[in-house]
């Protein structure tokens, strides 16, 4: 990808999230559930009523609403969340650290292990060891990351109680951070315990996260990898006298990966909107767990600053992902 | 590009990569240990805000447990809902009904040393009666007002009289905070760092994960027998079995039944106790329900007993009035039969049979409350029975709050109504009286017997006014009283709690074994 594609790209960010935000505005004012019908109290008058729908400036047109909004919205005001009464952008910035960190480890933990599998599989093709590679694929893919979570909360929760199944951190450890980041900032510091008392906590959330895609990661891995093998530079290496094994992983592996990252990159948006359940299931406190109290309690500045957050990510990991794509293969630049 | 950071060299890292799965994890071992003095809960909900006066989360019953660990309120209850000294050791009405009196407690101190004094007190009232100070029951706390101290006694001024003032000392929005404290750090810094003077100090709040509680010494109830608390948020029903069941925490509740009935025969020790919430279809006065028939067919054909054997595991207490058993204003003498045959006949008065039937809709929540969408499956194949064919709508709750606000719910729609100070007013009340902006049916006969209750100085015959309101629904079929809802609580073996029939879970009543 050129400079020049990636400043359309850029260009492209500002209407993107202006779309995003009017048809979320106009949805979450469309569906069913008055946040103020939630706040009446018992004794409330009408007049109460239209005072509390002024107070959150709900008695305005649609069209009003959004542009108010917007005006501060632009200026970083995201408004004040009703439930929670704080700053819609502090909330949402004290918790995504935690989202992109349990994001980060599960990308790992899919790469690491969608890479290895597809490489057994690859190597011992038609084989048992295959089989079971394929077993794998096919059970990961056809259990949601959700119910994975709960299958690893019962197995290393319950069964085998080795693992915390809930929260970030031991509540007993002092959370003495001056970022979000807390797994990033107890490695930079050196603080050993605390980085494993979060590994422990993130390990189930994100394996549960991460099966699904690395079974996709496995699935074209296998299949490129395959195809990799007959071309002809992979067969010349062979015909030098080189192992099977280092063809595999010195010739056909690294041209293999761009259709891998490529389309695993993809997937990647699906694993991030994944954090919604699993965040709940595992009472962990990231932007995901965030949105489901938001939308129960129909905290409609707070839905919308944690939507137009997803679109964001969204939006910067696709843009990430093309460049490196591009950067791994060069063809795509002059393309 | 440099050498060190080649295409190939990337490549191969990612490629290296795949030997990481073969790793062996090193972070094996048990994830927690045993402390005595820690007391940890899995609870259902998380924590909004601190203040407990002011906002939506102040009137949101399921974190009271929370608030009343942190903060006293005026006026304390048993676990029978009964009331006893909080912060406020005698409290009641002049003889003429004019003056509100109150006395303070002495000896209590906030947490952070200071005296709790009358002048906190009268501050807390004045607050939480301030119609622009965001307090949902401000318009209790505005019927009394022109206070005046007199070394730890009070008196105010009764504006208007409002026979539940003091009952909703116990209840929402019932809480004293330190005015001295507040005024100084404001409404920012107080969520920062909320000090009341109850049996727990806030030690660290990790908003949406956890909050740790540590014991106030100077607890003017003694203090409490665990050093610490933790209050693990874990909104997922599984989840929270899960926990107590691994260990990871000492004491859950709300879980399911089959799980609760599964644990305690797994050596936990179960509590079940019938809590001031009932299940309940209000009945909007539209058509078909403005025929008196079809109303009480759709009463008197439901046999509450076997959804609550069959449904709920027994632990449910089948009720007749929105006036639950251990309410003040509860009548045994009211009941709805269950009369199948009753109904049908009922219904043929109307010209309703099971081969053509009345028709409506139900709305009911899935998932809110403990089997409610299998509850109203079950009531709908019993209505059929009898002539009554009901569509169920399944809505969330926040579109039943929008709809009841508008009025504009369907002939039947399915609800819970929490009721933790037991006052016929914040139940009968508020449901059946049209004027209110909970209320459903909004019949002229329920304004003219609620309404004058509403400032009833006489208690005896306020009570006795709402026992006639309730026999009269009962009468004319208003609305569908189901249950009272049992709160299953799941503790590990070692320790006792003492649940309460409001439903809090407090932990300064927990205790070693």
């Amino acid at each position: 990808m050129g400079n020049g594609a990636v400043l359309r790209r850029l260009l492209l960010v500002p209407p993107t999230l202006f779309g995003v935000a009017v048809v979320v505005f106009v949805l979450l004012r469309v569906v069913p559930g008055d946040p103020v019908s939630m706040m009446i109290s018992p004794g409330a008058t009408p007049a109460d009523i239209a005072a509390l729908h002024a107070r959150y400036g709900l008695d305005l047109p649609i069209g009003e609403q959004f542009f108010v909004w917007l005006k501060a919205a632009v200026s970083g005001d995201f408004g004040i969340s009703i439930t929670r009464r704080q700053n819609v952008l502090g909330l949402i910035l004290g918790r995504l650290p935690a989202t992109l960190e349990l994001v980060l480890v599960a990308t790992v933990i899919a790469f690491a292990i969608g890479w290895g599998m597809a490489l057994l599989g690859a190597y011992f093709r038609r084989r048992s060891p295959e089989w079971v590679v394929d077993g794998f694929v096919a059970i990961s893919l056809a259990v949601p990351d959700f119910l994975w979570g709960l299958l690893f909360i019962l197995l290393f929760g319950v069964l085998w109680p080795v693992l915390p199944i809930s929260g970030r951190i031991d509540p007993r450890v002092g959370v003495d951070f001056h970022t979000g980041f807390f797994l990033l900032e107890s490695l930079l510091t050196g603080r050993w315990t605390v980085t494993g008392d979060l590994l422990r906590h993130l390990i189930l959330p994100a394996m549960a996260l991460a099966l699904p895609l690395s079974a996709i990661v496995t699935r074209v891995l296998k299949a490129s990898l395959g195809e990799a093998e007959l071309q002809d530079y992979a067969q010349v290496a062979r015909s030098r006298g080189f192992t099977r094994r280092r063809v595999l992983i010195r010739e056909a592996l690294p041209n293999a990966l761009i259709s891998t990252v490529t389309l695993a990159g993809v997937q990647l948006t699906f694993l991030i909107g994944g954090t919604v359940l699993v965040e709940r299931i595992f009472s962990y406190e990231g932007i995901g767990n965030m949105a489901v109290d938001a939308m129960i309690n129909r905290d409609l500045p707070l839905i919308q600053g944690l939507v137009l957050t997803f679109a964001i990510l969204f939006i910067i990991l696709n843009l990430l992902i093309d460049l490196f794509i591009s950067w791994l293969d060069p063809r795509l630049q002059h393309g | 590009m440099n050498a060190r950071f080649s295409r190939r060299s990337v490549l191969g890292l990612m490629g290296g990569a795949a030997a990481l799965p073969l790793l062996r994890p090193s972070l094996a071992g048990r994830a927690f240990a045993a402390d005595a003095s820690t007391l940890t809960i899995a609870y259902n909900v998380g924590l909004p805000a601190f203040d407990p006066t002011v906002g939506g989360s102040a009137v949101n019953p399921t974190i009271q447990s929370l608030y009343q660990s942190i903060f006293d309120p005026y006026i304390a209850q048993n676990a029978d809902l009964s009331f006893k000294p909080g912060l406020l050791t005698k409290w009641g009405w002049n003889a003429d009904r004019t003056k509100v009196e109150m006395e303070v407690r002495e000896g209590a101190v906030w947490h952070n040393g200071d005296p709790v004094t009358a002048e906190d007190v009268v501050w807390s009232l004045e607050r939480a009666g301030d119609p622009k100070g965001g307090n949902p029951i401000q318009f209790v706390w505005a019927k009394a007002g022109n206070y005046k101290i007199d070394g730890n006694k009070i008196t105010g001024d009764v504006l208007s009289f409002e026979p539940t003032f003091f009952k909703w000392m116990a209840f929402l929005t019932g809480f004293v905070l330190p005015k001295k404290y507040y005024t100084s750090v404001g409404a920012e810094g107080f969520e920062k760092k909320p000090i009341g003077s109850g049996p727990y100090m806030v030690d660290e709040f990790q908003q949406d994960a956890f909050l740790r509680l540590k014991a106030n010494p100077k607890y003017w109830g003694g203090k409490p027998a665990f050093d610490t608390v933790v209050f693990k948020f874990v909104p997922d029903g599984a989840s929270r079995v899960a926990e107590v069941e691994s260990g990871q925490s000492d004491i859950t509740l709300e879980i399911p039944y089959e799980e609760f009935d599964r644990l305690k025969g797994k050596g936990f020790t179960g509590y079940a106790t019938p809590i001031s919430d009932i299940g309940m279809i209000f009945i909007n006065d539209i058509p078909p329900m403005l025929d008196r028939n079809v109303r009480l067919a759709a009463n008197w054909s439901i046999d509450k007993k076997a959804i609550v054997d069959k449904l709920l595991r027994g632990y449910g207490v089948p009720i007749s009035t929105l006036e639950a058993p251990g309410y003040e204003a509860y009548d045994p003498s009211i009941k709805i039969p269950y009369d199948p045959d009753g109904a049908q006949k009922l219904l043929a008065a109307s010209g309703f049979t099971p081969e053509k039937p009345v028709k409506f809709t139900i709305q009911t929540t899935r998932g809110f409350k403990p089997k409610d969408y299998e509850m109203i499956q079950a009531i709908v194949g019993m209505w059929r029975k009898v002539g009554i064919d009901a569509t169920i709508e399944v809505y969330e709750i926040a579109k039943h709050y929008e709809l009841r606000a508008a009025d504009k719910l369907a002939p039947a729609a399915f609800y819970n109504w929490g009721n933790a100070i037991g006052d016929p007013s914040t139940s009968t009340g508020f449901a059946m009286f049209g004027p209110s902006p909970h209320s459903v049916w909004d019949g002229q006969d329920m304004i003219d017997m609620i309404g004058p209750l509403w400032g009833e100085p006489d208690e005896a015959k306020r009570i006795a006014g709402y026992k006639a309101v309730q026999k009269r629904i009962a009468d004319e079929g208003e609305v569908i009283p189901l249950l009272q809802y049992v709160q299953p609580i799941v503790a590990r073996k070692g320790i006792t709690v003492v649940p309460q029939s409001n439903g809090m879970l407090l932990p300064a009543l927990v205790k070693p074994a």
